[in-house]
């Protein structure tokens, strides 16, 4: 049994007196390609956000690719993580946001250069030539001088993506990426992370209501209900025969939808 | 911008029938009033550099300082903020030479006015990097930058923006505020005023003029913050 | 020494007189202000562009030029049209014009944000123009502005020590008198700065208070759940 990539350990999270999720054991194996799936308010986006280290947990402990992530040890015993410890080890984790958060006042090649740069350390050539070679891969070389503002949604979540994959992260997370994205912008952005599943090993967690791409693309579903992992399994599985009611309401509600 | 321009006009064409009216006197007063302008921008300016400086510093302490830093900048703002700028104008002028600090009225003035505006100036700074959207925190965030880095590289090039219309009207505020130096002895368009009505008693003119004078500079900062928004605003090239 | 209590004592009395003359200017030109700036802000709005023009043209000269000229110029310019002015009078005057033309913004913005409906519901039930001001529009436009007359009553208040510039004996002309007379500027200026730090503070808070209450009531107007 290999240890898994990222490792939810009964991770509990409260907002005040509101139980946002509730003793989630989650298990991901290096490279598998995870879509969550559910109502708004089961917790799914929070997952994510953890995750990234953007919110604290209340109980529990997440692991990634063995260490710890949320705590650290001090004297053998498993304290929450301080800033210094955290800035280690978060560099294993990478995000995309659904609003894209690109840097409106640098240019698509400088937002991706950025962080590789400064926080990575590497020289102005060597940042310059990844992030070329990143662009050139979502299919926007071309664009690479452009401001955020002179792209279209589809154009600067790609941008985005890119800007993520920069800093070599283990695990790569997608908080609905397509959410704010008109219609026909969607599939240009499905593409990008279709080829990055399988032209790198990556580990992939996504939130997202794209069903027919979650279905083709995952190798396991979540479905989130009420801050719990209602159920859980291969695509197939759970689009065919769900065995939950709640999943069957959700899935039909959404096919409904669509 | 336009009434602005109407009342420019209005006003210049009614000081432009006074010198017909009047012309041999204006040169009475004229050149004195000018000199006294040319302080008056000298401070303005001064002033205006010293309240960016301390306004970023009080600002940044403010908000990020640890403990002893952050009480500091608290107080620096309350203190300048809650006192008018003529108390603290007087309070360094007369008060600190009792500390055995003699400064000149010059460097009084422009140290004075620019903690006033200064400590107005950190609440806009402030104001400005809050509503820089939350996202680009996360950005930097899930990119591993550290706080300082983000700041410096990704906040505050955005806040800069939000920032240039309050500084204008804090430009003008110092600008008028300017006028109370004439209290202290020194002599910008103020003191250069009540001078030159003292000389020649044409108070209607002068003052009407001199009013016409400040307006006039003002009209020069406004119109300078607003070019400055445009060229800002095009280097960063705002989008979602 | 650097603060001799004794010596303080001694200001007391004097200060505590001045303060009432500052405390005196600064009402009555806020009042001014007040009473000013809601008149220049509905000819401001005004449908006669002779009307509106000017007086916009008046108020952005009045916010754009410095207060103490504008003080100087009712002390000294009135006179030589034949009224002679009381330095308090003339203070008080500036000061009101000053701020009544920072009023007016405050009104103008509180009164542009009644919705059109509310003029248009006054028009169908053929209410007259004074009636609608009174009953309809001033009540709603009033309540949301009060916080930011708040803040300019308070900086009304600081900017009268300017009226010592025209020897009103008010607390900063006091201060300067005290000072001049035993050479000790330390102790009347300190607690004149003092004084004024305290007051705007506990305006301040008292602002806070009232934006507070007001927008309680505000969203709950005859306290209904």
């Amino acid at each position: 049994m290999t240890t898994p990539m990222v490792k939810f350990d009964n991770v509990t999270k409260r907002y005040g007196s509101l139980t946002v999720l509730d003793s989630l054991n989650l298990e991901i194996a290096p490279n598998e390609k995870v879509a969550i799936i559910g109502p708004s308010g089961s917790g799914k986006t929070t997952v994510l956000r953890m995750l990234m280290t953007l919110e604290r947990i209340n109980e529990g402990v997440i692991y990634v690719d063995g260490e710890p992530m949320t705590h650290m040890q001090k004297n053998g015993k498993l304290v929450p993580a301080d800033e210094r410890y955290l800035r280690r080890v978060r560099g294993n984790v990478g995000m995309v946001f659904q609003h894209f958060n690109l840097f409106p006042h640098m240019s698509a090649l400088k937002n991706c250069m950025e962080a590789p740069l400064h926080v990575l350390g590497l020289s102005r050539k060597a940042a310059a030539e990844r992030a070329t070679e990143l662009l050139d891969m979502v299919g926007l070389g071309d664009k690479r001088d452009q401001y955020p503002s002179q792209l279209s949604g589809g154009q600067q979540q790609r941008v985005a993506i890119a800007r993520a994959l920069a800093m070599r992260p283990k695990v790569m997370l997608f908080d609905e990426v397509t959410s704010a994205l008109d219609p026909e912008l969607v599939g240009e952005v499905l593409n990008v992370i279709r080829k990055l599943g399988t032209e790198h090993s990556l580990t992939m967690l996504m939130v997202t209501h794209q069903m027919g791409f979650a279905r083709e693309f995952a190798d396991r579903v979540c479905f989130f209900y009420g801050g719990r992992i209602a159920e859980s399994g291969k695509p197939d599985e759970i689009f065919n025969d769900p065995k939950e009611e709640r999943t069957r309401q959700f899935l039909s509600a959404v096919l409904e939808a669509s | 911008m336009q009434l602005r321009q109407l009342a420019v006009c209005a006003i210049v064409f009614f000081t432009a029938g006074l010198a017909v009216s009047s012309f041999a006197g204006f040169r009475e007063f004229i050149p004195g009033l000018l000199q006294g302008a040319w302080v008056t921008i000298q401070i303005t300016v001064g002033g205006s550099l010293l309240a960016v400086v301390m306004a970023l510093i009080g600002a940044m302490a403010k908000m990020y300082g640890l403990g002893p830093i952050r009480w500091l900048a608290v107080a620096y703002i309350e203190i300048f903020r809650g006192t008018s700028a003529l108390v603290q104008l007087f309070w360094l002028f007369f008060v600190l030479p009792h500390f055995g600090v003699v400064l000149d009225p010059m460097t009084v003035a422009i140290a004075a006015l620019g903690l006033n505006v200064g400590a107005y100036g950190a609440e806009v700074v402030r104001g400005a990097v809050n509503s820089v959207p939350r996202g680009q925190w996360e950005a930097s965030v899930a990119l591993n930058m550290p706080r300082a880095l983000a700041l410096r590289r990704i906040i505050l090039p955005q806040a800069f923006v939000a920032m240039i219309p309050p500084w204008g009207n804090l430009f003008i505020e110092l600008l008028k505020a300017t006028a109370l130096v004439s209290l202290i002895t020194i002599s910008d368009l103020t003191f250069k005023a009540q001078q030159m009505n003292q000389i020649t008693f044409r108070t209607v003119e002068i003052f009407t003029i001199v009013l016409v004078m400040y307006l006039a500079i003002s009209i020069v900062i406004t119109v300078g913050t607003r070019t400055l928004e445009t060229i800002a605003a095009r280097g960063i090239a705002r989008g979602r | 020494m650097f603060w001799d209590w004794s010596y303080v004592w001694e200001i007391m009395p004097a200060l505590l007189r001045a303060s009432l003359v500052t405390i005196q200017a600064t009402v009555l030109g806020f009042i001014l202000a007040a009473v000013l700036g809601l008149v220049l802000a509905i000819m401001r709005m005004s449908k006669t562009n002779w009307i509106s023009i000017p007086t916009a043209g008046f108020v952005e000269f009045i916010r754009s030029t410095p207060v103490l000229i504008q003080i100087f110029f009712i002390y000294f310019v009135f006179p030589e049209f034949g009224v002679v002015l009381p330095a308090m009078v003339a203070g008080v005057i500036a000061l009101g014009l000053h701020y009544g033309s920072y009023c007016s913004e405050v009104y103008r913005a509180g009164l542009e944000n009644i919705p059109s409906g509310q003029w248009e519901a006054s028009i169908a039930l053929n209410l007259s123009p004074y009636i609608t001001f009174r009953d309809i529009i001033i009540p709603q436009a009033i309540p949301p502005v009060v916080p930011a007359l708040g803040n300019y009553l308070v900086a009304l208040f600081k900017e009268t020590p300017l009226l010592s510039a025209i020897a009103v004996l008010e607390l900063m002309q006091t201060a300067k008198i005290l000072g001049s007379e035993s050479f000790r500027y330390v102790e009347p200026i300190t607690i004149v700065g003092a004084f004024f730090l305290v007051m705007s503070l506990v305006a301040a808070a008292l602002i806070r208070r009232v934006e507070a209450y007001l927008n309680r009531t505000l969203r709950n107007p005859g306290g209904a759940r």
